[in-house]
C-alpha cells in the first residue's frame, strides 16, 4: 500500500501521466464516436474531458497539476490555428464569391449571440458578474476572455462558459440545421463558426472540409467584431 | 512527408505564430496571436501561389485532429463547478438557447444573402450529396 501510494505520488508529479491519460482518453472517445458512426451526440471532447474529470477528482488532483502535462498538447491548438490559412489559401475562389453574404450574416449573428445570451439570463435571475461573463461566450477563448476582463466579467469563468458554447454548438449543429433544410455547406459552416468558435469548427472539418473552412473564417471574424460588439452594447442591455 | 521537408514545414507554423505574437505584444491589438500568424502564412502562400514543401499536409494533420487540442481547455470546467452549479439554469438555459438561435438566425441570413444576390446558382457544387 505504501509503495503503492508513494508510486502514485511518483508519477501524478510528471507531465507524462496526464499527457499520456488525454491522448489516451481522447483515443478510446474518438473510437466510440467512429462506432456510433460518427454520431454528434457521442462527442469525443465531451467524453474524453468528462473522463479526466473523473479521474480527477477520483484522485484529488487540481487542475493545474493536470495541465503541467495536458498543456504540450494545449500548446498545439496555436500552430493549428496558423495551419488554417491552408485551407484558407486553397479555397479562395470560392470564398470571393460570397463575401457580401458572410458580412450580412456575421453581423446579425454576432449580435444574436451576444443579446440573447445575456437576455435569457438576466430573464432567469443571473447574477451580474455571471451575466458580464456569459456576454462574449461565442467566440474563441483567448478573445472571449480579453473581452470578458475589459467589461468586468470572470475571465475563466467565461471560458468555462465558451467551452459548454462550443460543446453544445458541435453537438445540436448536424441534425439543427438538417431539420431546417440548409443544404449548403458554406452557409452550415460559416453559422457553427459564428456560434460555435473552434469547437464548432472542428466538428465541421468532421462533417466537410468546405464547411470547416467557412466555420473557420466565421470564427476569425466573429472574435474580431465581438470584440468590437460587446463593450457598446452590453451598456444598453443592463 | 519527407524529413526535412516535415521538420521545416513545422518550424515555418511556429515562425508564422511567433510573428503573430510579436507584432501583438508589441501593438497590443485585441486579437490573439496565432490569429495574425494565419493571416501572415495566408499572405506567405498567395506570394508564392502555391502551398510549398509539406505545409499542406502537416496543416491537414493538425486539422484533422483540432478537437483533442480541446480536451485540456474543456477540463478546465472542473474549476467552476461550484459557481455553474448554483446558477446552472439560467447559465444552461442561455448557453444553449443563445447557440441554438445564433445558428439559426447566421444561416438564414447567409442563405437570404446569397439567393438575394442570385449566387444561388453555383450553390448547387456546395450541395449535400
Amino acid at each position: 500500500m505504501t509503495s503503492g501510494t508513494s508510486l502514485w505520488v511518483y508519477l501524478a508529479s510528471t507531465p507524462l501521466l496526464w499527457l499520456a491519460l488525454t491522448l489516451t482518453a481522447y483515443a478510446l472517445a474518438y473510437r466510440l464516436f467512429l462506432a456510433s458512426g460518427m454520431r454528434p451526440i457521442v462527442n469525443p471532447v465531451v467524453i474524453a474531458a468528462g473522463a479526466i474529470i473523473v479521474l480527477l477528482l477520483a484522485t484529488d488532483t487540481s487542475y493545474d497539476a493536470y495541465f503541467d502535462g495536458a498543456q504540450f498538447v494545449h500548446f498545439l491548438l496555436g500552430p493549428a490555428i496558423v495551419a488554417l490559412a491552408v485551407p484558407l489559401f486553397d479555397q479562395a475562389r470560392r470564398i470571393r464569391r460570397v463575401l457580401l453574404p458572410m458580412a450580412v450574416a456575421l453581423v446579425a449573428g454576432s449580435i444574436t449571440a451576444i443579446t440573447s445570451t445575456v437576455a435569457v439570463a438576466w430573464a432567469l435571475g443571473a447574477s451580474r458578474e455571471t451575466l458580464l461573463s456569459l456576454a462574449p461566450k461565442s467566440v474563441t477563448t483567448p478573445i472571449a476572455m480579453g473581452i470578458s476582463e475589459r467589461i468586468g466579467g470572470l475571465p475563466s469563468l467565461t471560458a468555462a462558459f465558451v467551452l459548454i458554447t462550443g460543446i453544445t454548438g458541435a453537438i445540436v449543429a448536424t441534425p439543427f440545421l438538417n431539420a431546417l433544410g440548409f443544404r449548403d455547406w458554406r452557409a452550415r459552416g460559416f453559422a457553427v463558426g459564428i456560434a460555435a468558435h473552434g469547437l464548432g469548427m472542428a466538428r465541421a472539418f468532421q462533417v466537410n472540409e468546405l464547411a470547416g473552412i467557412f466555420a473557420a473564417i466565421a470564427m476569425a471574424l466573429n472574435g474580431l467584431v465581438t470584440a468590437i460588439l460587446v463593450p457598446l452594447l452590453v451598456p444598453l442591455l443592463f | 512527408m519527407g524529413g526535412r521537408t516535415l521538420i521545416e514545414a513545422l518550424a515555418a507554423l511556429l515562425v508564422f505564430q511567433l510573428a503573430g505574437e510579436f507584432l501583438v505584444a508589441w501593438s497590443g491589438l485585441p486579437v490573439p496571436g496565432p490569429v495574425l500568424g494565419m493571416v501572415f502564412l495566408l499572405a506567405f502562400l498567395a506570394a508564392m501561389r502555391r502551398v510549398p514543401g509539406d505545409i499542406g499536409p502537416v496543416a491537414q494533420t493538425l486539422l484533422r485532429h483540432l478537437s483533442l487540442l480541446f480536451v485540456p481547455a474543456a477540463v478546465g470546467v472542473i474549476v467552476h463547478v461550484e459557481r455553474i452549479e448554483d446558477e446552472w439554469l439560467p447559465i444552461l438555459a442561455a448557453l444553449i438557447l443563445s447557440t441554438i438561435l445564433t445558428i439559426a438566425v447566421t444561416a438564414a441570413v447567409f442563405r437570404l444573402v446569397v439567393r438575394a444576390t442570385g449566387g444561388e446558382g453555383e450553390a448547387d457544387e456546395e450541395m449535400v450529396p
